[in-house]
């Protein structure tokens, strides 16, 4: 009997192998990794603001509004738990992304202020910071992508056969995506004016971040 | 109607060719630690750029490499960079102390793309400032020989000042070495060791590996010390190992991570990068 026993265990341990179960495991386990390097990234962009503010106020204090953009923006950035569940609640992570969106947006137009500050542009400590916000957001494109791509690996696993069974008797689900909120936007070739000199410039850096 | 068709038919395949034409530019192969498409630098300066970065990894370690391609377009610099590190692989496993510089020369934009282990040392603000304040300038006057190896200079002298493992030299490591080679020892040892017990008998046959092993072993690693150990192991392994002829020992590839450059080719070691780095225009 106890032999049986085990016979059945090794069968059904196999048969899950088979199945999908452990590649299920090791894509969402990839998965969450990816995501915790860009909630990592994330946190370290946040970490730079308060001296990046501190600086450009040292130089520009007239830009109030600028500077409140990033301090509301990084606030409420801060305010929303980025836990690995938030992968699992479309809604959540919706909201995320479009905190840090805004953190993007608002940082652009920080940036783009600051070219009118000759002394500021100049100054070690900004170009420091500047570079160091550069290679952050980089990085956070890189995680961005290979977090895009874990999922994708995910989802595939989920939903082909025969893992699309076990996916379904244990429960897992296809996870969302990072997604552009300006995919209509961006998919519009640009336009180029050269009439007048352009008004303002701060409008395209809106555009322009993600 | 027919006309508007074939028309059709024609433009698609037009663009089609257009997607084609914006392509990717491709990552080269990694057939150096120098490697110059746009045909900037001359034959001595690349031997001597390639001789200080070779220096470099002897004695500390690191990977380090130049790419100067005429232009990254469609993607970006920090785009292309990325393609290239993840598939140069440059630095050590698991230390991930690999950097490459990348230059696109039409596009005026280079890049310093560091692998993690470096992040500390050559950081986003200190590329930055290689780049910006020692490579831009002379690239601007046109002096690129002067530029890579001042820009290479100085991030030498950046890293130096980390504190990494020891490169690993080739007499320190008997033990490593075995287990680089131990793979090839145990499936030996199992098609060799199964084949003489049958035809031998079981101690003579164990007796016979054990010696073969212990050879082989003093061949790969050159000390007898360890040489001995591995027979000693060959040996009780045939003598009590049962009928597992059958399992051999899985795939096993890209040595232990050592960044091997054996036989005057250059290969990466593995390291892992996350987009760190800098980028500047000139």
């Amino acid at each position: 009997m106890r032999k049986l026993w085990a016979a059945l265990t090794v069968l059904v341990a196999l048969s899950l192998a088979g199945c999908g179960y452990n590649t299920l495991q090791s894509n969402e386990e990839q998965m969450k990794s990816s995501w915790s390097e860009i909630v990592n990234q994330y946190q370290r962009r946040a970490d730079l603001i308060p001296n990046l503010v501190n600086t450009v106020k040292g130089f520009a204090a007239q830009e109030k509004e600028v500077l409140l953009g990033v301090t509301n923006a990084r606030a409420k950035v801060g305010s929303i738990q980025a836990t690995p569940e938030l992968i699992n609640n479309p809604e959540a992570f919706a909201t995320f992304q479009a905190a840090q969106g805004e953190l993007s947006g608002a940082l652009s137009r920080l940036l783009v202020v600051s070219e009118n500050y000759p002394q500021l542009k100049s100054d070690a400590n900004f170009r420091d910071l500047q570079a160091q916000l550069e290679g952050t957001e980089n990085r956070i494109a890189v995680a961005r992508n290979r977090y895009i791509q874990s999922v994708q690996e995910y989802n595939v696993t989920v939903r082909s056969f025969p893992s699309n069974l076990t996916a379904m008797v244990f429960g897992y689900k296809v996870k969302p995506n990072f997604t552009v909120e300006n995919e209509k936007e961006i998919s519009k070739p640009p336009q180029v004016d050269f009439g007048p000199a352009p008004a303002k410039p701060q409008g395209e850096a809106q555009g322009a971040a993600r | 109607m027919a006309m508007s068709m074939a028309r059709a038919s024609w433009l698609a395949f037009m663009l089609c060719w257009c997607f084609i034409a914006v392509a990717q530019v491709p990552v080269p192969p990694l057939t150096g630690r120098v490697i110059d498409q746009t045909a900037t630098l001359t034959a001595e300066q690349k031997t001597a750029l390639e001789q200080t970065l070779q220096a470099f990894e002897a004695r500390k370690g690191s990977q380090l490499a130049v790419l100067m391609v005429p232009t990254t377009a469609p993607e970006t610099i920090e785009q292309y960079a990325l393609r290239v590190a993840e598939q140069w692989k440059l630095g050590r496993k698991k230390i991930d102390d690999g950097a490459v510089l990348v230059v696109a020369k039409a596009d005026r934009a280079l890049r310093i793309e560091v692998g993690y282990g470096l992040e500390g040392a050559l950081n986003d603000a200190t590329s930055k400032r290689i780049i910006s304040e020692i490579i831009a300038p002379r690239f601007k006057q046109g002096d690129f020989y002067g530029g890579l190896t001042t820009g290479v200079d100085q991030i030498i002298r950046v890293i130096d000042g980390e504190p990494l493992p020891e490169p690993d030299g080739k007499p320190a490591g008997g033990m490593a070495d075995l287990q680089q080679y131990a793979p090839v020892l145990f499936v030996l040892v199992l098609g060799i060791g199964g084949v003489l017990r049958t035809v031998l008998g079981r101690f003579p046959g164990a007796l016979a590996t054990g010696g073969a092993v212990a050879v082989i072993a003093w061949l790969l690693v050159g000390a007898i010390s360890i040489a001995v150990i591995a027979g000693v192991i060959a040996l009780l392994f045939t003598l009590l190992g049962g009928g597992m002829g059958g399992l051999g020992a899985g795939g096993y590839r890209d040595g232990l991570g050592r960044g091997g450059f054996g036989g005057g080719g250059f290969s990466g070691g593995g390291g892992r990068f996350g987009g760190g780095g800098a980028s500047g225009r000139w």
